[in-house]
């Protein structure tokens, strides 16, 4: 059936998705580890120390699980609202292939220490060519596939995962430029406090472009698919779109408050942070009033349930961005735990519930059947995966402001009123709780991973034929 | 002129053209394409839990 022009490329999709199930596991199993490590320090064993596994755990979690979330849900979303197969022939299978390679290379080398020191770009330069390879296959199998649509609009989620697209590419390139002294090592192209800005104008427009823009593509087909009624405003949508796109990209300097940045730079970062609260949440309200008149498939439909929660979380998280970035407010809660929860809080209830909630609308439909071996099963799902973020978040909010008041604290004289280890030892019971959030999350995952194996049982592959709406020719 | 006018100039050609692409959007004349639009997720047959194809009157 594959290679023919009248059938979807489904191969690559079911590919993605249960790749996007196994990476999730492993990439937050090293999150539940490095939490542990926190708590009882002598897990710190050899090359698996928290350093090591840190950015280990960053990039398994954002460019693994939710790189192959992405990969799978925007080749899904292209071909069925284009009613045309991927485009690109051999591309399509190397993308699958390339970044499958990329995720390993990154799996041995970052335990390894061959870092570029970057966070969330920590590949060492042989890596970051292949990354380029295979986003720019990407970016040809995408918009090939919208260039020979059959219909004449390009749906609003297409708009928002080839923004990813190449936003990423353009963040890529620009942060990895680096001069390589060695096969493994390499030095950046820029320095001082110009590497400190373009590292977090990478680094916060990752998270704008590839942890945000790509999931609210996802929002935007499978939240109207799933309540099975359009979006709730088509031109709020449009204006959502625009409205990130001209923002987001300002928003960087947030990260370097009080830093060497000039401090007009922060203060227009801050700014630009505090005005993305509006289409921030004009996105989620749209997501979420899709299901206005329908409330009631909130009820049984766990598929739902992931997805309306993860907007909850978002318009949660997205409300504590723009806060944080207040230079007063990052002033007690910069260098914090408080952060770590406001990441999580985005990316356990926003990036991960989507994604999730995608999946089993995917993994059922990929595998030749009508949903998943058990409906009860992601209900438990749902519910220890929420408690597990709530715990977590929580636990982070209370011991990051707590860190944030001891470490300002004074004595009358002047002097520091703790030490930064009276800081450590108060966070302990707080990060055993964290720890224990993680576990529930990654649990849920598990009951996910036996669930998509009982539905891939006797699966039928066959790859499902184009649909052409009569009223959409082009 | 100093490169700092046209920065300045960038900035506004940028807010003025998000405040159109905000006037095209609610102009009554991008209805139609954008109710065709909102409903191409719907193509497919396997719909049965649709309930309403209709775009939301907004």
């Amino acid at each position: 059936m594959s290679g023919t022009k009248t059938t979807y490329n489904d191969k690559v999709v079911r590919q993605f998705a249960v790749m996007t199930v196994i990476w999730g596991i492993v990439g937050m199993l090293v999150g539940v580890i490095i939490a542990a490590q926190l708590v009882w320090p002598e897990l710190n064993i050899g090359w698996l120390h928290f350093g090591r596994l840190r950015p280990l755990h960053t990039n398994a979690v954002i460019f693994a699980f939710g790189g192959c979330a992405l990969f799978a849900t925007s080749y899904w979303c292209v071909q069925r609202t284009c009613s045309a197969r991927l485009w690109g022939g051999p591309l399509v299978p190397f993308t699958f292939w390339g970044w499958q390679i990329v995720i390993l290379l990154a799996a041995v080398s970052l335990p390894l220490g061959i870092t570029t020191g970057k966070e969330y770009a920590e590949l060492e330069w042989p890596i970051d060519i292949l990354i380029t390879l295979v986003w720019v296959s990407y970016a040809v199998v995408f918009f090939g596939t919208i260039a020979v649509r059959k219909v004449s609009h390009i749906y609003v989620a297409n708009w928002f995962f080839g923004s990813m697209i190449i936003a990423v590419a353009l963040l890529h390139l620009v942060n990895s430029c680096e001069i390589p002294v060695g096969f493994l090592r390499s030095y950046s192209c820029y320095a001082g406090v110009q590497d400190a800005m373009i590292q977090w104008w990478y680094g916060h427009n990752a998270v704008g472009f590839f942890l945000t823009a790509g999931f609210l593509g996802m929002m935007y087909y499978f939240v109207p698919k799933q309540a099975g009624r359009p979006v709730y405003s088509y031109r709020l949508s449009v204006v959502h779109f625009w409205a990130l796109i001209f923002t987001y990209m300002w928003a960087g300097p947030h990260h370097l408050h009080y830093t060497a940045l000039p401090d007009w730079t922060q203060s227009v970062g801050m700014v630009f942070s505090l005005i993305l609260l509006a289409p921030s949440w004009g996105g989620m309200i749209n997501g979420i009033m899709t299901l206005s008149g329908a409330w009631h498939k909130l009820r049984d439909d766990p598929i739902l349930k992931f997805l309306i929660t993860s907007l909850s979380f978002y318009g949660m998280s997205t409300f504590e961005g723009p806060m944080m970035s207040i230079k007063t407010v990052n002033a007690l809660s910069h260098y914090t735990d408080w952060t770590v929860g406001h990441v999580h809080s985005g990316a356990l209830g926003w990036v991960a519930m989507v994604s999730i909630g995608s999946m089993y609308y995917l993994l059922p439909r990929v595998f030749g059947k009508s949903e998943m071996f058990s409906v009860k099963l992601m209900t438990v799902h749902f519910w220890v995966a929420t408690i597990g973020t709530v715990l977590y978040i929580a636990s982070t909010w209370i011991s990051g402001v707590m860190q944030g008041l001891m470490w300002r604290a004074i004595n009358s004289d002047g002097t520091l009123a703790y030490s930064f280890v009276e800081s450590v030892k108060g966070s302990y019971p707080f990060w055993a709780i964290r720890w224990l959030g993680g576990v529930l999350f990654l649990a849920g995952m598990l009951i996910m991973a036996y669930n998509m194996f009982k539905t891939m049982a006797g699966g039928n592959t066959k790859d499902a034929t184009i649909v052409v709406p009569v009223a959409h020719h082009a | 002129m100093d490169i700092n006018d046209l920065r300045s100039m960038t900035t506004v050609f940028g807010l003025l053209c998000f405040l159109g692409i905000v006037g095209w959007a609610y102009a009554k004349g991008s209805k139609k394409g954008f109710d065709e639009a909102a409903n191409l997720p719907f193509a497919e047959e396997d719909d049965e839990g649709v309930t309403s194809r209709t775009s939301h009157p907004r």
